[in-house]
């Protein structure tokens, strides 16, 4: 099966290459190997595969990787336009999909 | 909740911690189809703490699972004929992914639970295996830092547990990698269908209200017959926009959902017009696309919450442009349909 993406160019993901040790965390942890190693560094090789989870961020030792992250959800998206803040779900975590 | 998956104990310095079942008995197997059918949206918890798998001593390795039952349910079914810990943090009673999204699989509740759990006395060496969407919480450096435990993030789906326990905790890049595949997304659309709760009664009773207004005042007869026809109609756009684009999610053209709704709505409601059941008038025609395109659109927006690769900058993009145009669609074809009442 075909991998599945989303739009193009919308990703805010950015990767500081001055920072980067080139531990692999980043590539561990990222479900949609938006990361390699190239030449003992982090490169960013499948930007629009990016679900802006976070989780490279979260788990970078360096600091090197900004991305803003949320829930991707439309729900959520709702709700916090509704609200006025930020997406945010209020599911009660049922299922796999809540969000 | 029941306790039927705890079956006797396994005693430690720390005191005795309950041993649970590799195995799901009838009570799981009922209950796991009630959460995925969002039946009373019900808590499914297993409590906090740790528990032991098989016969784990002070070198077993520790497994980290979320307090939702389905997410400990699926890894003690992985951890079949292994000697374990597994340790059980509260997330509230909700999944790995979701929990690690909103930060309560988070590395506060890790180094807490830890804390708690006393897992320095109970295990000898400093590993913890977590599964890899929890790396969406916690911070694996954090938790090395401030408890000694080096995070090592497992498979994205506890059922690779056993190949990456054999491979001296490897995990394959295709263990790593999240797919969406057919069956997962066919899992997720029971609690899609159940999202539109009342509504799917209320505005169907609507409809078959309005159906009988006409140009020679309230008819019961159209009532029936129109009021049926519409209630079809809407629940076909209801089932291609929660059933539809989620099931044949890579094969319909667009890459934004709403885009994929609308174009299965419209092939439904198209079916239809094939069938010369669209109503007689041109405008209820019209307005049937409005409505058709306006309610799948809309549902098949909401699978992003749903789908595994979707980018909040995306879906915020997506929606800014949809969310008006359906709304106006809907309305628009509601008033349209109104009017082809008179006609
Ligand atoms: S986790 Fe950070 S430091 Fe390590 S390879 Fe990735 S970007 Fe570089
Ligand atoms: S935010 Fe998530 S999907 Fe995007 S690069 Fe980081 S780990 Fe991968």
């Amino acid at each position: 099966m075909k991998t599945l993406v989303y739009l193009k160019d919308v990703v805010t993901l950015k990767l500081d290459a001055e920072k980067c040790t080139g531990c692999r965390m980043c590539t561990r942890v990222c479900p949609h190997e938006v990361f390699a190693i190239a030449e003992k560094k982090a490169v960013i090789v499948r930007k629009d595969y990016c679900m802006e989870c976070g989780a490279c961020a979260k788990n970078c030792p360096e600091g090197a990787i900004t991305v803003k992250s949320g829930v991707g959800c439309a729900a959520g998206i709702i709700n916090g336009i509704l609200k006025g803040t930020e997406p945010s779900c209020d599911c009660s975590g049922s299922g796999g999909s809540c969000c | 909740m029941n306790s039927k998956y705890i079956i006797g104990s396994v005693p430690t310095v720390f005191g005795e911690i309950p041993r649970v079942d590799t195995k799901w008995n009838s009570s799981d197997i009922r209950n796991t189809m009630r959460v995925r059918w969002n039946v009373g949206r019900m808590r499914y918890t297993v409590d906090p703490g740790l528990y032991a798998v098989g016969n784990p001593d002070a070198e077993s390795m520790v497994f980290v699972s979320a307090n939702f039952k389905l997410s400990f349910d699926h890894l003690r079914k992985a951890l079949h004929s292994l000697n374990a810990w597994i340790l059980v943090l509260d997330t509230k009673g909700i999944n790995v992914w979701c929990a690690a999204g909103k930060g309560t699989f988070g590395t506060t509740e890790l180094i807490s639970r830890i804390k708690i759990c006393a897992l320095l006395n109970i295990v000898n060496h400093r590993k913890l295996i977590l599964p890899q969407l929890g790396a969406v919480g916690v911070s694996a450096h954090e938790v090395k830092s401030k408890t000694g435990f080096q995070v090592i993030y497992g498979p994205v789906r506890a059922e690779d547990i056993p190949a990456f326990v054999a491979s001296g905790f490897k995990a394959t890049p295709e263990m790593r990698r999240m797919n969406f595949p057919m069956w997962e997304r066919i899992k997720l659309i029971p609690v899609e269908i159940t999202y539109g709760k009342y509504y799917l009664i209320l505005v169907p009773a609507l409809f078959f209200i309005l159906a009988g207004l006409g140009p020679f005042g309230y008819a019961v007869d159209d009532a029936w017959h129109n009021g049926g026809r519409s209630v079809i109609l809407l629940f076909a756009s209801y089932f291609a926009g929660c059933v539809l684009t989620p099931a044949l999610l890579p094969w319909v053209p667009f890459r934004r959902f709403a885009l994929k709704g609308l174009v299965l709505g419209w092939i439904v409601t198209s079916t239809f017009l094939a069938f010369d059941l669209l109503g007689p008038h041109i405008l209820e025609k019209i307005a049937w696309y409005l409505m058709t395109g306006a309610i799948s659109s809309f549902l098949a927006m909401n699978f992003t919450g749903a789908s595994t690769y979707t980018s909040l900058s995306g879906v915020q993009k997506e929606m800014k442009t949809a969310l008006p145009l359906q709304i106006a669609a809907a309305a628009a074809g509601l008033a349209a349909w109104i009017v082809a009442r008179f006609l």
